[in-house]
């Protein structure tokens, strides 16, 4: 009955926590209205939503959060420098594919995402039977090195997340 | 006074980076080199403005705001998004799919499978299922 009614118990968390920071005051009316809210979307959200995603650990989430935020500053730079001073001649764009391990849907996006706001590189297209993830770079030398890299320092931590 | 150094510290990057996405935005040569300038404003660019703001009203007018994070956790969650869009299209408009990296895998990239294709794959799926469906 309570599955029934709250389909996603962590999202109607967060639709709460928003409306509170959306009005930027917490009072009573505010809450009520959150959690109407919060009941409401995730109940009409449910059919395009069909599973329930697992997630492992806090921690791991947190440290995955930082790493990302610090990793878009670093390449924040690198791509300003790349823009500003190296020639087009000399950059050299690749395509990569990048064989997936992960198999969760919400995984998968969570990694193309990362991929995105990470300056540098953009996720294009997924393989039809989402196994594969193609991915353009702005300038990479060395194609299987970012491949290397983005396997082992984005999708094994979302691996201990999700699955 | 170290308050306000900080916020103009905050602005003068954000300006800079959103310059430089502009910049980029004229002078990389081709559409798919053109989307990584844009991703970069709206990270560290607007990401700057944005801590400058709550420096401000944290500081200066003395309340604390949550639209910061809000601005900041609407612009994640978009931004990938349009950028995944863009590059589809692009792959649509203006790539062959020889040009591309093969899968690895036994299907096609999804913008250049037909829809033949995945409804015939799709069918012979269901068809399975169904059958262990019934089997179990």
């Amino acid at each position: 009955m309570l599955r029934r009614l709250l389909p996603h118990p962590l999202l109607t968390i967060l639709l709460i926590l928003v409306w509170q920071m959306l009005v930027n005051k917490v009072t009573p009316g505010n809450l009520v209205l959150g959690t109407i809210l919060g009941v409401l979307i995730p109940l009409i959200t449910a059919p395009y939503w069909p599973d329930i995603p697992r997630l492992r650990s806090l921690p791991r989430i947190v440290e995955y959060i930082v790493i990302v935020l610090w990793d878009i500053c670093v390449a924040n730079v690198q791509v300003a420098v790349i823009i500003l001073f190296k020639a087009n001649a000399n950059t050299r764009p690749a395509w990569v594919t990048i064989p997936l391990d992960l198999r969760t849907p919400e995984a998968i996006t969570v990694l193309a995402s990362t991929i995105t706001l990470t300056p540098g590189t953009v996720s294009s297209d997924l393989a039809a039977d989402g196994r594969s993830l193609l991915v353009h770079c702005l300038d990479a030398p060395d194609p299987d090195a970012v491949r290397d890299e983005i396997k082992a320092r984005y999708e094994r931590r979302l691996m201990e997340i999700f699955e | 006074m170290i308050v306000d150094i900080l916020i103009a510290a905050c602005l003068v990057i954000s300006g800079i980076f959103g310059l430089v996405g502009s910049i980029g935005l004229i002078k990389l040569p081709d559409p798919m080199m053109r989307l990584h300038a844009p991703t970069k404003a709206t990270t560290l660019g607007v990401g700057g403005a944005l801590i400058a703001s709550m420096l401000y009203f944290h500081f200066v007018v003395g309340q604390f705001s949550f639209h910061e994070f809000m601005i900041v956790l609407f612009l994640f969650l978009t931004a990938p998004i349009t950028g995944h869009f863009i590059a589809k299209t692009h792959l649509h408009l203006g790539h062959r799919p020889e040009d591309l990296p093969p899968t690895g895998t036994d299907r096609p990239w999804a913008s250049y499978e037909s829809d033949e294709a995945r409804a015939a794959i799709e069918a012979a799926a269901e068809a399975e299922a169904e059958a262990a469906r019934k089997g179990g």
